[in-house]
């Protein structure tokens, strides 16, 4: 009995072995996540310090982009960007909401709601060029027209346009966000209006609205980070010029969608670098929301 | 062969700063079935899963002292030769939702990775289920999933699982709170054939099953043994006021 | 009724009718890019089509081979890092839930979700294609695994925790070795949660466009090689929708229809599984 340990040790070492080696995997798969997003923002932070030590931060705020002439100011992308989120984000929040309290609260089970959470989650699963490509021959004339039969410059493209595909875009994300939190509403709070009296949307207005009030914010926080980082389907269609926007109808430029045209054509250290500070601004502002985000979530989620 | 199996020397247990278990001395017979009772929170079931290292496994849990294996500490070898010598059987039925019957018979063996012929297989499953009494009712579902047989035919199915291992010790943890009673007294009567080839420690909350299975019972109250010894002299003649108190229904 | 009790009842019933019509009038535009991608794409596809390089402008028809081919090869190379690496993670997190390294890799995966994927390209531009002093497929392979990373994360994470503790438990209990009893007993139950996030990272990095900007880059040919330039779908479709030829906007379509089909049925598939393969526990 004695040699017990010793003996059946032996004969399970390869096993411990594999144990260890397991769980140390593991360890270092969870360490490389971490470094990979600190390598991320090193390395933007490394590519764009040209620019930060030349230009500094109010690059930001300068309002001449000219790369001929070495001249690079990030004020026309930057309001390009703003405009075309917060447009997007105004045109989406009341389709975004409809959904979440239909699906949440008029409507959560049978084959109806089904479908229609199935087709909004599709909406996010159409790739953006597709959105962008469509949005450039079908969307663009319709504009053009619009835009002719009121006097404007008809471009068609711009900011406009790029704001109408957004919107479409960014829909799903609040909308499926709103509605599981609505239907975290406790039953006895909805019941304790009713009992009062209260009608329908008395009740959606005064005890789920207010209730899911940050979880809603939460979403239109994530709605909001995907559009200011979306890419493609903006870049199709909004005209790609560096001159700062007139008006919500003139062709302009969002940080995005610069980078993506220009970054292949950059051919010196400083347009290349300040391409990339356009780059870091736009990681710290994304992550920032999305933290902001999932921790108002989680701490709806919590309570 | 000692008489002795299990003993333990100032054991204690922890969950952070709750101390569960406190200073537990015990020596356990071989070929015996030790019934563990107390209200519960009493650390019963803590005790149980200190003996086969499950206890370490939970975020701030810890023990300390001496938990003797045939005179050797488990605490001082891998807890992977502790669980081959120490089998458990848990309070709900867990069969492997995605194994056969036989599958789940022989999962110890198989998820060990250790290669058998088809006839050893087929020797172990079929010697497993028919100690554990299943052997009639599953020989022509074998390869069904384990996970369509009743309450009982499951927890069966999961003595054998165990004892497919060939354990010196079989730790149950209240087995049949989850069950009806008449695969209730299927398994009572499971546990007293058992015993001829097993150490049954079996957690319960319920006394008269204490009385009806085991030959020996440990009482627990507020983590701590109060009394250990033969079942009928516990029943009948505790030495101490709390057994009797908690044998005569007066605290729950 | 009193009049203001009617009132309020009927600002109810239209405040209905206008939640249901702003609700169902979002699926008016997705339903209307599938019937006009369709209609305009169904046109092109042959079999030319998927076995030729495009023609150069003013040539009638000619295929997209190069974009499929590339595709392909580049979406593989991405599963096969992320796939790996994404498991582990959520085993990692799902089987360490309040440690220091869980807290900060989970914050780390919540950021990665939200990074755009554009700036993903670029760092990986300064990591793998100004080292090699060349545009490569397998430099677009790895910014679409970082994309791929959260999604398979999250949903391995979660599907191993809903998996009961009692499962592991009784693994364990057998004296089965720790990374058996994840490999051989949780992954296997919780399999179709697993998979399904795999099928939902595929079908989100398949239509990536920017990522691979100034990594795979595109390529007008026929390419294999994992170090060059590759042409894929989503570039092929950028690239030939914002040129001024009618004939490559016909080619863009039809890579449209294909590309919108493969990840609508990527989509679908994704809920199939989850309802199928889910082991009964």
């Amino acid at each position: 009995m004695e040699d017990l340990t010793i003996a059946s040790k032996k004969a399970y070492n390869k096993k411990i072995g594999m144990e260890v080696l397991f769980t140390r995997t593991l360890i270092i798969v969870a360490l490389l996540l971490i470094v990979l997003v600190l390598g991320i923002m090193t390395t933007l932070i490394i590519e764009s310090l040209p620019s930060i030590k030349s230009l500094g931060f109010k690059f930001l705020w300068s309002k001449t982009w000219d790369p001929v002439n070495n001249i690079y100011g990030g004020y026309p992308f930057l309001l390009g960007t703003v405009l075309t989120s917060f447009i997007a984000l105004a045109i989406s929040i009341p389709f975004s909401f409809a959904i979440a309290v239909y699906l949440g609260e008029y409507n959560s089970k049978g084959w109806l709601s089904n479908l229609l959470k199935n087709i909004v989650e599709l909406i996010a699963a159409v790739p953006s060029v597709i959105y962008g490509f469509w949005g450039l021959l079908v969307l663009v004339p319709i504009v053009r027209d619009f835009e002719t039969k009121f006097n404007i410059l008809p471009y068609g493209i711009g900011i406009f346009t790029a704001s109408i595909i957004l919107s479409i875009m960014i829909i799903p994300y609040a909308a499926s966000m709103g509605r599981e939190l609505i239907k975290m509403v406790p039953s006895n709070l909805k019941e304790g209006a009713y009992s009062l009296g209260a009608t329908r949307f008395e009740v959606i207005k005064s005890v789920i609205f207010p209730y899911t009030k940050s979880g809603l914010f939460a979403g239109v926080l994530l709605s909001l980070g995907r559009a200011l980082g979306e890419t493609m389907a903006v870049t199709m269609v909004i005209g790609n010029t560096s001159l700062i926007p007139t008006s919500i109808f003139s062709p302009g430029n969002t940080m995005a969608s610069v980078i993506a045209n220009e970054f292949t054509e950059a051919d010196h250290t400083l347009y290349l670098s300040a391409l990339i500070e356009l780059g870091l601004f736009l990681f710290c502002v994304t992550v920032v929301i999305n933290i902001i985000g999932k921790f108002i979530i989680n701490k709806f989620s919590n309570n | 062969m000692e008489r002795t199996i299990i003993k333990s020397e100032n054991f204690n247990a922890y969950f952070g700063n709750n101390h569960v278990v406190k200073n537990v001395n015990i020596e356990i017979e071989r070929n015996k079935v030790i019934a563990v009772m107390g209200p519960s929170g009493c650390g019963k079931t803590t005790y149980l899963r200190c003996i086969n290292r499950l206890h370490e496994l939970i975020e701030g849990a810890r023990c300390d002292g001496k938990m003797l294996l045939n005179g050797q500490d488990v605490y001082n070898m891998h807890p992977i030769f502790t669980r081959l010598k120490i089998g458990m059987v848990f309070q709900r039925p867990n069969p492997f939702p995605n194994l056969s019957i036989y599958d789940n018979v022989i999962a110890g063996y198989v998820l060990n990775g250790i290669k058998m012929s088809k006839a050893d297989k087929n020797d172990i499953v079929e010697k497993s289920l028919t100690s554990a009494a299943l052997w009639k009712e599953v020989k022509d579902s074998l390869h069904k999933k384990g996970t369509f047989l009743s309450g009982g035919q499951q927890q069966r199915l999961c003595i054998a699982r165990a004892i497919a291992m060939e354990p010196e010790v079989l730790l149950l943890d209240e087995p049949t709170s989850a069950l009806d009673p008449i695969s209730t007294s299927s398994i009572e009567e499971l546990l007293k054939e058992l015993k001829n080839n097993f150490t049954l420690i079996i957690v319960t909350h319920n006394m008269q099953q204490a009385a009806r299975v085991s030959d020996k019972t440990a009482f627990f109250y507020m983590g701590e043994l109060v009394e250990y010894d033969d079942t009928k002299k516990m029943f009948t003649n505790p030495d101490d006021i709390r057994t009797q108190n908690y044998i005569t229904g007066r605290f729950s | 009724m009193h009049p203001h009790i009617k009132f309020r009842v009927a600002k109810s019933k239209a405040a209905e009718i206008i939640l249901i019509v702003l609700a169902f009038f979002v699926t008016a535009p997705l339903l209307f890019i599938i019937y006009y991608i369709f209609q305009k794409g169904i046109k092109v596809i042959n079999w030319n089509f998927l076995t030729q390089l495009p023609h150069p402008v003013g040539e009638v028809g000619g295929g997209i081979v190069n974009a499929l081919v590339g595709s392909g090869l580049i979406v593989l190379y991405a599963s096969i890092m992320a796939i790996p690496i994404g498991i582990l993670c959520g085993i990692y997190l799902s089987e360490h839930k309040s440690s220091k390294l869980a807290y900060f890799s989970r914050l780390c995966v919540d950021v990665l979700q939200g990074v755009p994927s554009i700036v993903i390209g670029i760092v990986v531009y300064f990591w793998i294609v100004k080292p090699l002093h060349t545009f490569s497929a397998i430099s677009g392979s790895v910014a679409l695994a970082i994309m791929m990373l959260p999604i398979i994360i999250k949903s391995t994470e979660e599907t191993l925790k809903l998996l009961p503790a009692s499962l592991k438990e009784a693994a364990i209990a057998l004296a089965i070795p720790y990374h058996r009893v994840i490999t051989k007993v949780l992954l296997p139950c919780g399999i179709s949660g697993i998979l399904s996030g795999i099928i939902l990272s595929v079908a989100r990095i398949a239509g990536e466009t920017a990522p691979l900007l100034f990594t795979a880059f595109g390529n007008p040919y026929l390419n294999t090689n994992m170090l060059k330039p590759m042409q894929s779908l989503p570039l092929l479709i950028f690239n030939y929708a914002t040129s001024p030829y009618d004939e490559w906007h016909d080619l863009a379509w039809g890579a449209a229809l294909i590309l919108l089909f493969t990840v609508l049925l990527l989509n679908i598939i994704t809920k199939l599984t989850t309802r199928k393969w889910n082991v009964q526990l």
